[in-house]
């Protein structure tokens, strides 16, 4: 018998991977958590039934989501990660020593308690002393916070299912103001290859341009996700994310990636022409 | 065992069971609507749904007919005044100004006088411009801080009825657009000692019949009739309605009047989803609209913890022009902050994508209901913490006042016909205004046919679109001009 998960990537395409065994199902109060394990990606952890890491491919997006902002500010103590709660984005954070704080705020307990039993080379670290996690509606906890960190990695679900409204003006001006003078915010921002993903990766980009100093986009090729192309946002209020990367202290630290190199922070601001003209259109 | 069988009875929805019974039999359509279910309009058909295509039809014997329902209609009305607790309910489709409009038809005639706040809904006075009645307006005091109307005081509505015992009817916001509730209970005895109907215009109360802890409603308090947006809080479809009536009220005597004006193609649509809400509001609606409390109190307090907002509630009450507040309310004074509350609304929609239900001077009112959840609310809260963070002002030169009292010349019906003429707005002031002109919404009129326009009034209109709001009601759009009796 063949046993096969499939996405819409978008109404008219489909990606399918072949299952071994499912190892996790509940719906919780906010969405349908799954884990199961495929031959060619390892174990695989969906949210109503959309794909959220990959054993195989996570480390793309979790280093490109973390060294990219940790290579420019010189000087990160305090951050905030949203959503996450797989625990991907927090394992690269605690690499490095200057990092002293650490708050997640996840919406949805089940997803950390799920990574935690059957994620565990991902959830790792969400025991570090220097972690807290916080259940709770973002929105509201970001509100209460004025310039209190230096990064905010907004590691959410797409924009069309309960994290709707971590794409809002109201959430990147909170954030905004939870940022230190020199404070970074980095998100995923989506994908811009198809139709549906491109016009809210322009609304995205268009709120936060209109929010922070400096908004530049950069990619990564992830495999799982749609069209296999994905964007994250670089909004800062002070620094600029290549301008201002900083290769020789970022080697100091000796830190062994996958995918991240400093050749390819550059590089990963270089933008296909339609992608520039479609970011021109809203900017 | 009451409670068992008000269930039981409640489960029952006639008029969806007639539809569903009526689609099973495949009835061949040689009659009305000529879109026959649908196959007719294939794009709106494709639009609306057929489902919904499907049951678009005429009156019939199974589907009983809304001018004179005498089987599943006239069940409906019927479970429906159950549960309102009314001796009779007329189901209305022409939205709840038809209600309020039956309701005044129905107790007044030409040059009789009615009793009434001057802060009523324009349907109210449009009524009169029916019928020729002559409005005796109590002025209801205003919060000098919110700028909002409030209730009706005991006694001032006390001093009109003594003052015109000739007077046939009182009319009671229960509760005004900003949730504010007059003594209702107090007000329906005065006018029933002295002889005289009491109305309700309970646009805002459909919850009051359905939730706990809320302020007391029209027809538990005695009121004769009651005009209810069941399409409000009660969530069926925009412009259904219902009209309640007490025991002294003929039921017959109504329903005449109300086909004076009624559509005789009544929809099943509108008619169909009161019958469910109904059903809904009465097995499940102390729950909703716990929920509702609960989320508005929340956001109150969320709202007030960011600061120079002002959510108010409760705490307003005075025991008299605010007798009792309805907790679902969310509004919002926006003074304090140094923006109108129109420039607030206007905000909220153009950069956050958040509709609100209204913006007037000082305030805004957002709308929660059976429909709302948390992460939303999370939404309005943070968007209002950024326009505070991103937009305030010294509040100074805002102007506060929101009421103007005014000065009855003749009666809305006889300015409303009368030889009139065009001025400029700043040169019509003295003259006696033969049209209405309001901030919509909330649709209450600053000037309303057969009142004297002052020069207060025309700085406040002219204030409130300079602010933005979405002003109408006289015959030129732009509102440059007004009709004034020659």
């Amino acid at each position: 018998m063949e046993f096969w998960f499939s996405e819409y990537h978008a109404p008219d395409v489909k990606h399918s991977m072949r299952v071994k065994r499912n190892l996790f199902s509940q719906k919780s109060e906010y969405q349908q958590i799954d884990i199961f394990e495929t031959p060619e990606f390892g174990k695989v952890l969906t949210l109503d039934g959309n794909v959220m890491l990959t054993e195989r491919d996570e480390f793309i997006y979790d280093e490109m989501i973390t060294h990219v902002p940790m290579s420019v500010h010189p000087n990160v103590v305090d951050v905030l990660v949203i959503g996450a709660g797989d625990g991907g984005v927090v394992k690269e954070l605690t690499r490095y020593e200057g990092i002293k704080r650490i708050d997640l705020v996840e919406m949805d307990p089940s997803v950390t308690e799920a990574c935690k039993q059957f994620l565990p080379d991902i959830a790792c670290k969400l025991d570090d002393p220097r972690v807290k996690i916080y259940y709770d509606n973002a929105l509201r906890f970001i509100r209460r916070k004025h310039e209190e960190y230096d990064l905010i990695i907004v590691d959410s679900t797409d924009p069309f299912g309960p994290s709707e409204g971590y794409f809002t003006r109201e959430f990147y001006g909170i954030c905004y103001n939870a940022l230190r003078e020199d404070g970074i915010m980095v998100n995923q921002q989506g994908s811009p290859f198809y139709k549906h993903d491109a016009e809210a990766m322009q609304r995205c980009h268009k709120r936060i341009v209109n929010t922070f100093p400096i908004s530049r986009v950069y990619q990564a090729h992830i495999p799982t996700y749609a069209a296999g192309y994905w964007l994250f946002g670089f909004a800062s209020k002070k620094y600029h994310p290549v301008k201002d990367l900083n290769v020789e202290r970022w080697k100091e630290l000796g830190l062994e990636t996958n995918y991240y190199t400093p050749k390819l922070h550059v590089g990963s601001f270089c933008l296909p022409a339609y992608l520039e003209k479609m970011l021109r259109e809203v900017e | 065992m009451d409670k068992e069988q008000f269930t039981k009875r409640q489960s029952k929805a006639p008029i969806y069971d007639a539809l569903q019974r009526f689609r099973q039999m495949r009835v061949v359509p040689f009659d009305v609507p000529g879109h026959k279910h649908g196959k007719g309009n294939p794009e709106l058909t494709e639009f609306l749904g057929q489902q919904c295509m499907s049951i678009d039809v005429n009156s019939m014997k199974p589907l009983d007919n809304l001018c004179h329902p005498i089987s599943v209609i006239r069940e409906a009305e019927d479970l429906m005044a159950e549960a309102f607790g009314a001796a009779h309910a007329f189901l209305m489709v022409g939205g709840t100004t038809s209600s309020v409009q039956s309701m005044v038809l129905s107790t007044c005639k030409r040059g009789d006088k009615i009793i009434l706040p001057r802060n009523v809904h324009r349907s109210v006075i449009n009524a009169l411009v029916l019928c020729g009645a002559i409005p005796i307006y109590v002025n209801p005091e205003v919060d000098q801080r919110l700028g909002i109307s409030l209730g009706m005081k005991r006694e001032q509505v006390a001093k009109a009825i003594r003052e015109n015992p000739d007077a046939v009817a009182v009319l009671v916001n229960n509760p005004t657009y900003y949730g504010i509730c007059s003594d209702l209970k107090a007000i329906v005895k005065m006018a029933h000692d002295a002889g005289m109907y009491c109305l309700a215009d309970e646009a805002h109360g459909t919850h009051f019949y359905f939730g706990e802890n809320m302020p007391i409603s029209a027809m538990a308090a005695g009121a004769d009739m009651s005009a209810v947006s069941m399409h409000k809080s009660g969530g069926s479809l925009t412009q259904s309605s219902v009209l309640l009536i007490g025991e002294r009220v003929s039921e017959g005597h109504v329903r005449q009047i109300i086909n004076l004006t009624q559509t005789t193609s009544g929809s099943y649509l509108l008619m169909s989803s009161l019958d469910i809400s109904r059903r809904n509001l009465a097995l499940r609606g102390k729950e909703v609209f716990n929920k509702v409390i609960n989320m508005a109190n929340y956001a109150r307090e969320e709202i007030n913890a960011v600061g120079g907002y002002y959510a108010f509630g409760k705490e307003l009450i005075n025991g008299d022009s605010i007798f009792d507040f309805d907790p679902t309310k969310l509004s919002v004074h926006t003074r304090e902050i140094g923006l109108a509350g129109i420039e607030v609304y206007d905000l909220l929609r153009d950069e956050y994508d958040i509709q609100i239900e209204f913006g007037d001077i000082g305030n805004i009112l957002a709308y929660l209901s059976i429909g709302d959840r948390f992460q939303e609310l999370e939404r309005l809260v943070s968007a209002l913490a950024e326009i505070r963070r991103r937009h305030h002002k010294d509040p100074k030169g805002l102007l506060s006042q929101e009421y103007i009292d005014p000065e009855v010349v003749c009666s809305p019906q006889e300015a409303f016909y009368a030889n009139k003429e065009s001025l400029p707005l700043r040169q019509s002031e003295g003259r006696v205004c033969s049209e209405f002109v309001m901030c919509y919404p909330p649709g209450i009129p600053i000037l309303s046919p057969g009142e004297k326009i002052t020069k207060e009034i025309l700085d406040y209109i002219e204030y409130a679109k300079l602010k933005g709001c979405s002003m109408t009601g006289p015959e030129d759009p732009e509102i440059k001009n007004i009709n004034v009796l020659k």
